[in-house]
């Protein structure tokens, strides 16, 4: 099969690998555009939040390109994320898209269903040949964080604007190409070095750092955000992330399949602001800012979609831990009809005051 | 005035409606050193608007500028157009105006033409701030509208809704129905001022609710921006706030004054000379270009700025890229 995805950040390198062992060929779409989001507001209930449309937006992009196939994860816990893929199987047929619909997600009670999924999934039989191509999405998976992490460490200390952006870009086209899990960690070996090269070595300036933390398809997929983490970077802080895609996919579907709960901890950090599971992302994001607050930051952005409850409901909750922590914490929401003039004076009044804090502090 | 050039530093605030100037002569003897402003209307040519501004300087006096700071919307744009030293969003700026007007401020409420701010300060230092979200209802071209649409001058809006007896209540939640409400109140038969009172009683619940959502709005409260002028939102913030409100007598250009003074602290601490491009910006004629950019999957929307046919500054780039 032909089979087109949504992006949600780099991760798109893992699934074209993931796609290939099983036995496809991956269609992946182009990185989202104004036109991925025009193309999914097109067709998407006018209400319903920024992620849905610009998912849609990439299913017709992929759809476009030749895909015959379309590819999702749904399943219940994470959000209404969980019936989007059943929505936009409806909203796809209807606008004459004749195509096949595979929604991934852990079973509830329809195991026939789940077990005729897999089949039409596994389409390759060579168990030993899946097993290897599992490890190697599992490695380009945690090298391409890893690179992230990198860039997000030296794009406030690069000696030349824009040189780490491109430098991840060429990184992570390579990434791409490799097809052993040794040449990715060489990959990621290199890099190291050769970043030494790009950062300024007499910047002894204090770099803030802030923490990013929020509903997760906006934290990760940078079109989403726009492209908060490089305009942080540029701004000159560097950008600490408390989610991990690799990480999110463990609890959520190797976790739930093991009958384990991700929660525990999570309410254990969060205690004193909420108590337990609501949905989303909610949950994390108290947590984590309870954490991040302990830690020795010098700020925390919260970021959510317009209408993400969980997320709502957190937003609530912070001036909370912002106050109690002493450590400021803003929460911003993104909508496809919000401009991207106010998203930067925020964030560059947010470094503002970060910066005059932390001099005010030394 | 005499024909030697004075001193002075020029901060700019492009906003959505209005294109503030300022010179400011920290010299001054006199508590408000600012030695002239002007307020623009933007009208959507903020190119045209700069020049016009500076024409405008050039013939209130002799100046010598020693630095530039531009901050608003259009911070960028203007930046590049006068070579400024300093480009500021904002939030910054306001507050530094603020400050130096009265180092004990610790709040700071700001409505201008589509946005409305507040500012929290512990200490001189800014600690929290947040802004109207996604809608624009309770700024500044709400009352334009309204004023408009009831054909009266701007000005006349808050004297009027002081006069009244029995203020209406009108739903501030969004500018539509708010306007609807508006009407329906006065087919009712309501009169004007009740309604101009409830209208602004409602701006200043509305931004409580959704600017100030919960936070502490500790004394001294400075109350800047355009909307400041209207005495009847003032006295409604008195009122709810049960505090004093204090409005500078540069109210509407404090944007401007706080981009100026980070002008001169940043010349001041790098021990450098002014960025300033001159009056011969004047005869310049400035073009700009907007393109797609295709070397990457990004496809960013570049914006160009061209002064005679010379290349001068190029925005838009998520990359942070300028080529």
């Amino acid at each position: 099969m032909k089979i087109t995805f949504p992006h949600l950040g780099n991760s798109y390198i893992a699934i074209e690998t993931l796609l290939r062992t099983l036995g496809h060929e991956p269609i992946t779409p182009p990185l989202g555009t104004r036109k991925t989001l025009e193309l999914g507001s097109k067709i998407s209930p006018e209400h319903t939040c920024l992620p849905f449309k610009i998912i849609l937006g990439n299913m017709l992009e992929g759809i476009s390109q030749g895909a015959d196939t379309v590819m999702m994860i749904g399943g219940w816990g994470p959000c209404r994320l969980g019936y989007y893929g059943e929505i936009q199987r409806i909203l796809l047929e209807e606008s004459g898209n004749d195509i096949e619909f595979i929604t991934l997600e852990v079973p509830r009670k329809d195991y026939n269903k789940a077990w005729s999924t897999m089949r039409k999934v596994f389409s390759c039989k060579n168990l030993g040949a899946i097993y290897k191509g599992c490890q190697l999405t599992k490695a380009k998976m945690d090298v391409l964080e890893r690179l992230e992490n990198l860039s997000l460490y030296c794009r406030p200390r690069e000696k030349i604007p824009g040189a780490i952006s491109s430098f991840l870009d060429k990184k992570l086209q390579e990434l791409r190409q490799v097809s052993s899990i040794k040449d990715c960690y060489l990959i990621y070996e290199n890099s190291e070095k050769e970043l030494e090269d790009l950062i300024n070595p007499n910047n002894k300036r204090r770099v803030p750092r802030v923490g990013f933390l929020g509903e997760i398809y906006t934290v990760v997929e940078p079109f989403a955000n726009l492209n908060i983490e490089t305009r942080l970077g540029h701004l000159g802080v560097e950008v600490v992330r408390t989610i991990s895609l690799w990480e999110w996919l463990q609890d959520h579907i190797f976790k739930k399949i093991m009958g384990k709960s991700h929660i525990e901890p999570l309410a254990k950090s969060a205690d004193g602001y909420l108590r337990g599971f609501i949905g989303g992302h909610g949950l994390e994001s108290v947590a984590h800012s309870v954490e991040l607050a302990k830690s020795n930051l010098d700020g925390i952005i919260h970021i959510l979609p317009l209408s993400c409850n969980p997320e709502i409901i957190a937003q609530g909750i912070l001036p909370k831990i912002s106050s109690d922590y002493e450590v400021p914490i803003m929460s911003l929401v993104i909508d496809e009809h919000a401009g991207e003039t106010g998203f930067q004076t925020r964030l560059e009044a947010f470094v503002d005051l970060m910066e005059r804090r932390l001099y005010a502090r030394v | 005035m005499s024909n030697e050039a004075r001193n002075v530093y020029l901060g700019v605030d492009v906003g959505s409606v209005s294109t503030n100037f300022i010179l400011l002569d920290p010299h001054e003897k006199e508590d408000n050193k600012i030695v002239w402003k002007q307020y623009l209307r933007t009208q959507g040519a903020p190119l045209n608007t700069l020049q016009r501004g500076l024409k405008l300087m050039n013939e209130s006096g002799v100046w010598n500028i020693m630095g530039v700071g531009t901050t608003g919307s259009g911070r960028s744009l203007a930046g590049a157009v006068l070579g400024a030293d300093v480009v500021k969003n904002e939030i910054t700026a306001h507050a530094i105006a603020a400050l130096h007007e009265n180092q004990q401020v610790q709040t700071i409420i700001e409505i201008g033409g589509q946005d409305s701010k507040l500012i929290v300060l512990r200490d001189g230092v800014v600690v929290d701030f947040s802004m109207n979200t996604v809608c624009a209802a309770g700024t500044g071209s709400f009352l334009d509208q309204q004023a408009s649409r009831l054909e009266l001058p701007l000005g006349e809006f808050g004297n009027l809704a002081l006069k009244s007896i029995n203020p209406v209540r009108i739903a501030g939640r969004c500018t539509v129905f708010a306007e609807s409400d508006m009407i329906h109140k006065q087919q009712l038969g309501h009169g004007i001022e009740d309604i101009l009172a409830g209208l602004c009683g409602a701006m200043v619940r509305n931004y409580l609710g959704n600017v100030a959502r919960g936070k502490k709005l500790e004394p001294v409260i400075f109350f800047q921006g355009g909307v400041a002028a209207n005495k009847a939102m003032q006295r409604f913030f008195r009122e709810e706030l049960n505090q004093e409100i204090y409005v500078p007598i540069n109210y509407d250009v404090m944007g401007a004054i706080g981009a100026a003074w980070l002008a001169k602290e940043k010349l001041e601490r790098e021990e450098s000379t002014t960025e300033f491009l001159g009056m011969r910006l004047l005869d310049s004629t400035f073009t700009n270009k907007s393109y797609e950019c295709t070397n990457c999957p990004n496809n960013c929307e570049i914006v160009e700025l061209w002064c005679d046919g010379k290349f001068v500054a190029r925005w838009g780039a998520r990359c942070g890229s300028s080529s």
